[in-house]
């Protein structure tokens, strides 16, 4: 960080400065402001992918906000009122119809979990073609992954709450996975349950972890995110290292102060977005399907299962590489295989800044291998995502693990494939384009 | 000939008796039309409600509908005397249960339910075309049956208004047996009002949302060239 962060605010006499001052002495007010915002130097030529951490943010503050008014109003119990229905679904029902602006909260709820993940994976999609995890930035990237494995556990205790049909045959065939993993297995996911099927137990467990611990977690884990790089400073769609090259006063040469500069624009990227998630929000609050399941609008019944149990969209591309594995390795069973492949496509994440050998960060100055690679890979993880909202077919199954071969392949070869490919010279400053 | 257009008028419902895949007719409602929104309320409270609930659903949201509360306590309220009470059902479930062989489900949010993904509207025209591919059929125990719904557990409970129907195995249509109190065209008027109706109450406050929708995103449009010219001022500079 630049030089003089940490100096405290001097007073002018007045009575604002006055009280800053005394702010200053006992709380790092105006270091804080200057280290993370004003004098925080960030490169001055980041692009339309670099808009997409503080909608994460702000996508985050709408979840905990409307979060916050749902939970006044709604009721996690699986046991059925004097019309028959369960008292966790009607209460939905009753936020939806009774509650003066429920429905508008309720809907914010919804379709910000769907817009949490669109901007997450988007801004993951950013680290991975501009090398932002790359030293020294692997911190910030581990943190990310972590916040993306909370961010799941999140959204699938979530949805849970509304105690829809589909909400219940998901949480009982997620669960269920654990259940193959051997000798602890049976009494993992009987834990996780609280009780020999999904039931109250159940709901009440998942309400806890999703209103306290995992929300709770994920705060701190993006605090942590955001002081890792704040400490290393941002990376750019060219892949320089701006703090490579500062003036006489030791500011970056092409860095510019992230309030007001940045701030400006992202006021811009948060209005677009805004745009986005209201057009959904208004006009198709169930995202046609995809953000809230139709089976979900009938309350869950244990002795009715649907004939397609299909996860929320955010989750097919991770469910389809769980049913690619139908083989029995080494006497375990081909459900087990499944959880560690779908385990491990999303932890492989972390080991990135690792796998990467290429000696730019940046795909602008990376061949046409990493390009390539790249496109394989986002294909393959739509067409996973595409079929996993299918019921399984024969011909689904195999093309789920063509991709699912792909997926790993892109990982597992990125050390040598990332060395192997023709690479352009760098540029000493960041360049606009 | 007139038999020849009653099944022409029928004939795009039926695709295969057999499949679940039957085609669905598009559901010609709107949920802005407030005299069918009243005449499907009606159909509603007299043939559907009290087998079925709408248990999310209170008599008094019925006032929206550009009624008086006394017009809803007059005309739509037989079970209850409380307009702010739910619309709940009277009859006992585990009772239905062996009436029908299953209790009949809740109707508030049931256009919603039967919708699919890509085609959230889907519900509308399910509902449209299963209430109206009733047939007679003596091995049913209610003595109907359904194209829609294959062996559903509901007796056609609008047969008064519609007549009887019955499935031409040869054909694979349906053909109108015993003519009921309405022509064809106005059992279908008023299946689709009482469609409207169940559309409108799968979310009584859909109409305002689009309303507030247009709003809100006149806001933002008007704020984006706000803040696009700040930020240009900002960055006017930064090269």
């Amino acid at each position: 960080m630049a030089a003089g962060n940490f100096e405290k605010y001097k007073s002018d006499g007045s009575l604002g400065g006055n009280l800053l001052e005394w702010v200053d002495a006992r709380f790092p007010a105006t270091s804080m402001w200057k280290g993370h915002l004003s004098e925080y130097y960030a490169p001055k030529n980041f692009n339309f992918w670099y808009f997409f951490g503080s909608l994460a943010l702000l996508v985050l503050v709408i979840q905990i906000v409307t979060g916050i008014f749902l939970v006044m109003h709604y009721k996690p119990d699986a046991a059925l009122n004097a019309n028959g229905v369960p008292v966790a679904f009607a209460s939905v029902e009753y936020i939806m119809r009774d509650v003066p602006g429920g429905w508008l909260i309720r809907y914010m709820h919804s379709t910000g979990a769907s817009a949490f993940f669109i901007v997450v994976y988007m801004h993951m999609f950013r680290g991975l073609i501009y090398g932002s995890y790359r030293k020294p930035r692997e911190l910030t990237w581990l943190f990310g992954v972590g916040i993306f494995l909370v961010l799941m556990g999140e959204a699938f205790f979530g949805y849970l709450l509304p105690w829809g049909q589909m909400s219940y045959w998901g949480a009982q065939v997620i669960v269920n996975l654990f259940s193959a993993i051997p000798i602890i297995g049976n009494d993992l996911s009987l834990i996780i349950r609280g009780d020999f099927v999904v039931g109250d137990a159940t709901l009440n467990r998942f309400f806890s972890f999703h209103v306290i611990a995992f929300p709770l977690v994920l705060i701190g884990l993006i605090a942590a995110h955001v002081l890792a790089l704040h400490e290393t400073g941002s990376n750019n769609p060219d892949g320089i290292e701006i703090k490579a090259n500062k003036d006489e006063n030791g500011i970056p040469r092409d860095g510019i102060p992230f309030h007001p500069y940045y701030t400006v624009k992202d006021i811009v990227g948060v209005v677009v977005f805004l745009m986005v998630f209201s057009a959904v929000l208004f006009f198709a609050p169930e995202g046609g399907g995809y953000f809230l399941e139709t089976p979900n609008f009938y309350p869950a019944d244990p002795l009715k299962t649907p004939p397609h149990i299909a996860p929320v969209w955010y989750f097919t591309p991770f469910y389809s590489i769980l049913r690619a594995m139908v083989w029995n390795f080494f006497g375990l069973d081909a459900k087990f295989w499944g959880v560690v492949a779908m385990g491990a496509s999303v932890v492989i994440f972390a080991f990135l800044p690792w796998l990467d050998r290429s000696p730019v960060k940046s795909i602008r100055y990376r061949g046409p291998i990493t390009k390539v690679m790249i496109t394989i890979f986002v294909i393959c993880f739509f067409i996973l995502g595409y079929l996993g909202t299918l019921s399984p077919s024969p011909m689904g199954e195999l093309v789920s693990q063509v991709c699912t071969v792909f997926y790993f392949g892109f990982f597992l070869g990125m050390p040598w494939w990332s060395r192997m490919d023709k690479f352009k010279p760098v540029p000493d400053r960041v360049t606009m384009k | 000939m007139k038999k020849f257009l009653i099944a022409l008028l029928f004939a795009p419902m039926l695709a295969l008796a057999s499949g679940g895949n039957v085609h669905l007719d598009k559901w010609p409602g709107s949920v802005s039309d407030k005299a069918a929104l009243q005449n499907g309320a009606k159909i509603f409270v007299n043939y559907c409600l009290n087998c079925h609930g709408a248990s999310y659903m209170r008599y008094k949201n019925l006032i929206d509908l550009g009624l008086t509360e006394q017009q809803v306590k007059d005309n739509l309220m037989f079970t209850s005397d409380k307009i702010g009470g739910l619309m709940a059902v009277a009859a006992r479930a585990e009772e239905q249960k062996q009436w029908f062989g299953a209790t009949p489900p809740d109707l508030t949010i049931i256009a919603r339910a039967r919708g699919e993904a890509g085609n959230a509207g889907a519900g509308a025209d399910w509902l449209y075309t299963y209430l109206r591919s009733f047939y007679r059929d003596e091995n049913r125990p209610t003595g109907w049956n359904n194209v829609v719904f294959e062996n559903v557990g509901m007796p056609h409970v609008l047969y008064g208004l519609q007549g009887q129907q019955v499935l031409n195995h040869e054909t694979h249509k349906l053909e109108l047996a015993v003519p009921g109190e309405l022509a064809p065209a106005e059992y279908d008027k008023a299946v689709s009002d009482l469609v409207s109706f169940m559309v409108w109450m799968g979310e009584p406050q859909q109409e305002f949302r689009r309303t507030l929708g247009i709003f809100v995103l006149a806001f933002l449009a008007l704020l984006f060239v706000v803040s696009y010219a700040l930020k240009k001022e900002y960055w006017k500079d930064i090269h």
